[in-house]
């Protein structure tokens, strides 16, 4: 493992992986990150000497790592994660930022919060309890929110006799059970986050096991294909017009490529006005790049004026994405304060484009333990998951979600409050 | 395969899609500035993200009247170089008003102070965003701090109903008299703010660099000697090298023995070191939750 030595060379092509966590309570999730942060000396000796103290002060007979991820007083108290937390350490191959989350069925908003933005879960697993409704729920919620790496972290195998049965055991019925979702990239491994088993070093408790500790599959999993290079995506965020002399004709188009490639010289086509031109530059800070490609935030010009403002999308003329007012999709509902309105408005919010829509029908709510569609209770409450088809003001221009995370997904807001209230990702 | 960029690149890329979004959502947005590394990055990304157009927003800096004078100085050329408007919330002039208190005892400073200068400020100007250099690394309540943070007509983050962050969606929509505050570089950590210095060749004020300067030592903290501090007795002024790892007020912010003089020393010195940056900041040592506290009455 690293002895976080960084030199300038080995920085410059370091990449970056986000992943979330999500277990039940008492599964040793905050011991797992806490010894992440621990044996990859990403942990200070003042935080150290705090939860060293804060150790004592509870009463704990060892240092509780623990509360190096458990941020807010009220978490501290009453000793779960409550919220999302992001955790930050680096290796010498890569940044990683972890989205730590709560893995009670209260909290199902903050696991889809997390996971929103990861190329990889880790789910924990009690090797004593095996499989239970936890599991499958965040199974679903990882595959829902098309994360393309699973790692299923056998945990706690100190308190199982670190028994290679009840290891292959809980694998074959996690395999079972994951057939019926859609993850592409499994990883199994058993660990004991207590004592640091195949977290960072090798166990030598578990001969047995020839794969790779946790550390070593993060650093090197293959994440350079979870983008999609293939479908020239680029909603405008807001034109640059300098008031300059200089620049007195200079027309760009700022945004941030959400998947494909451009180059100069591309053909593109701007939504909705579907006028077709072609790239004249594309520019970063005050130089010009050859191509962007996802997740590039650039300035593009083309080569003729076109109308074009925030919420545009400038796409390959070649490879168009769907558009329309019909909306069929999967949301998690997030309000505490009402459930999802049948015919209800909302302010619907996709790339940088806002509009409004309406809610048609309910399809139904899913039972997220079992994964069964339930047509006769269709309430749509905090944390459930449903299918929904919406009407919208405006068309959107969109891809699928498992196709693009970007262009597919998208966020409702309650017109009263302004608070978000649903994430969407869109089925068709 | 050949698209890929490196952890730094994608996490200018966040920021500058932040940058913009703030620029693009609100009426009113401006930068927090408070002469530190991370708002200097922060002013570095702005005038990336809107190239060649200027900087669609001020620079505002709650001057608490404390700061080091080289901060002030770099703050003065910076805002001129970037032709942006440059705002001073003045806590001395809060204080000489009777609207803020002067903190008084044994290790008094102006951090409760900087809280109604900053409010009258942005009430003043009606400034409907703030964006600071605030990272979620540097301290346990920032890490659940989203990027857009929605504040109250009273100003006050309420830690526990924070709106959920989805994807890249970030939601701006306020009521009347709410504000929210941005942070772009949320993801950094400080070495990638280092690293990234290096890369882009970053000027800040030469309180980074190791420096030879007249200290003191008080409860384990090196200070710098101050025309705001007055010495107690055993204290006493030497010269030695040192270099600054945050820039806060003269009275509290602590000076590291270093000999790192260049941006590729302080990244290894960075890399090796085995305490965080806020370490040396007497203020987060008041409480365990010392920065959860004031952060819900307003605090940055």
């Amino acid at each position: 493992m690293s002895n976080n030595t960084f030199d300038s060379a080995s920085y410059m092509s370091m990449e970056l992986l986000r992943f979330t966590t999500a277990g039940s309570v008492d599964d040793g999730k905050s011991t797992l990150i806490g010894r992440l942060l621990y044996d990859s000396k990403s942990i200070f000796e003042d935080q150290m000497e705090a939860v060293k103290a804060s150790s004592e002060k509870r009463g704990d007979d060892h240092i509780n790592l623990a509360l190096v991820t458990d941020g807010l007083k009220s978490e501290r108290e009453q000793g779960i994660t409550i919220d999302v937390a992001y955790r930050y350490f680096a290796t010498p191959k890569r940044k990683f930022i972890i989205a730590d989350t709560p893995g009670h069925i209260q909290y199902t908003r903050n696991m889809v919060t997390g996971a929103s933005t990861a190329n990889l879960a880790i789910i924990l697993v009690d090797a004593r309890k095996g499989i239970i409704e936890q599991t499958k729920r965040h199974s679903l919620i990882a595959s829902l929110l098309g994360i393309p790496h699973v790692t299923i972290c056998i945990n706690k195998m100190d308190l199982v006799d670190y028994d290679q049965a009840t290891y292959e055991s809980i694998k074959a019925d996690y395999k079972r059970f994951a057939s019926k979702l859609h993850v592409k990239d499994v990883t199994f491994i058993p660990i004991s986050a207590l004592y640091g088993d195949n977290v960072v070093n090798t166990s030598d408790n578990m001969p047995w096991y020839n794969g790779t500790t946790l550390m070593y599959h993060l650093e090197n999993v293959h994440i350079a294909n979870d983008r999609n290079y293939i479908d020239g995506r680029f909603p405008v965020q807001t034109v640059i017009r300098p008031q300059s002399d200089t620049f007195h004709d200079f027309r760009g188009y700022a945004g941030r490529v959400s998947g494909g490639v451009f180059r100069a010289g591309d053909e593109v086509k701007a939504w909705p006005s579907g006028f077709t031109t072609k790239i004249k530059a594309i520019h970063c800070d005050n130089q010009e790049v050859e191509e962007a490609f996802d997740p590039m935030s650039v300035v593009m010009t083309l080569e003729d004026e076109i109308d074009i403002s925030r919420g545009d999308m400038i796409t390959r003329s070649n490879n168009e994405p769907k558009t329309g007012q019909d909306i069929d999709a999967m949301i998690c509902w997030m309000d505490d304060s009402k459930s999802l309105q049948l015919g209800g408005k909302y302010t619907l919010i996709h790339t940088t484009k806002q509009c409004r829509c309406v809610v048609k029908s309910i399809e139904y709510r899913m039972d997220i333990n079992t994964l069964s569609k339930d047509q006769e209770n269709r309430t749509i409450d905090l944390n459930d998951i449903g299918r929904v088809k919406l009407r919208t003001t405006v068309p959107l221009f969109y891809d699928e979600y498992s196709r693009n995370r970007v262009t597919g997904s998208f966020i409702l807001v309650d017109e009263g409050s302004n608070v978000t209230v649903g994430a969407c990702m869109i089925r068709s | 395969m050949g698209y890929s960029i490196n952890h730094l690149r994608e996490l200018e890329s966040e920021a500058i899609y932040v940058l913009r979004e703030v620029a693009a959502q609100f009426e009113n947005p401006c930068i927090l500035f408070s002469g530190g590394k991370d708002s200097i990055l922060l002013t570095h990304l702005a005038k990336k993200a809107f190239y060649p157009a200027k900087i669609p927003f001020p620079l505002v800096h709650i001057d608490t009247g404390h700061n080091f004078p080289e901060t002030l100085t770099f703050r003065d050329d910076l805002a001129k170089e970037l032709q942006a408007k440059l705002i001073v919330g003045s806590v001395q002039s809060m204080i000489d008003t009777g609207m803020a208190h002067e903190e008084t005892g044994a290790n008094a400073s102006r951090n409760i102070a900087q809280i109604p200068t900053l409010l009258d400020t942005i009430e003043k100007h009606k400034f409907d965003a703030l964006m600071g250099g605030a990272r979620r690394d540097e301290e346990k309540a920032r890490a659940k701090e989203r990027f857009f943070s929605h504040r109250d007509e009273f100003s006050q983050w309420d830690p526990k109903n924070q709106r959920p962050e989805l994807w890249n969606l970030y939601n701006g929509k306020k009521h009347h008299g709410e504000h929210f505050r941005v942070f772009p570089i949320s993801n950094w950590t400080e070495l990638d703010v280092w690293q990234y210095i290096g890369m882009e060749n970053i000027a800040l004020p030469s309180l980074y660099y190791a420096h030879k300067r007249r200290i003191f030592e008080r409860d384990g903290v090196i200070l710098s000697e101050s025309p705001f501090i007055t010495l107690r007795e055993g204290e006493e002024i030497r010269e030695e090298i040192v270099r600054f790892r945050t820039m806060g007020d003269a009275t509290i912010t602590g000076a590291y023995r270093s000999d790192a003089d260049t941006i590729d020393k302080i990244i290894q010195e960075v890399a090796a070191a085995r305490s965080t940056e806020r370490g040396s900041r007497a203020d987060d040592k008041r409480s365990e939750t010392a920065m959860e506290d004031r952060k819900k009455e307003g605090y940055f």
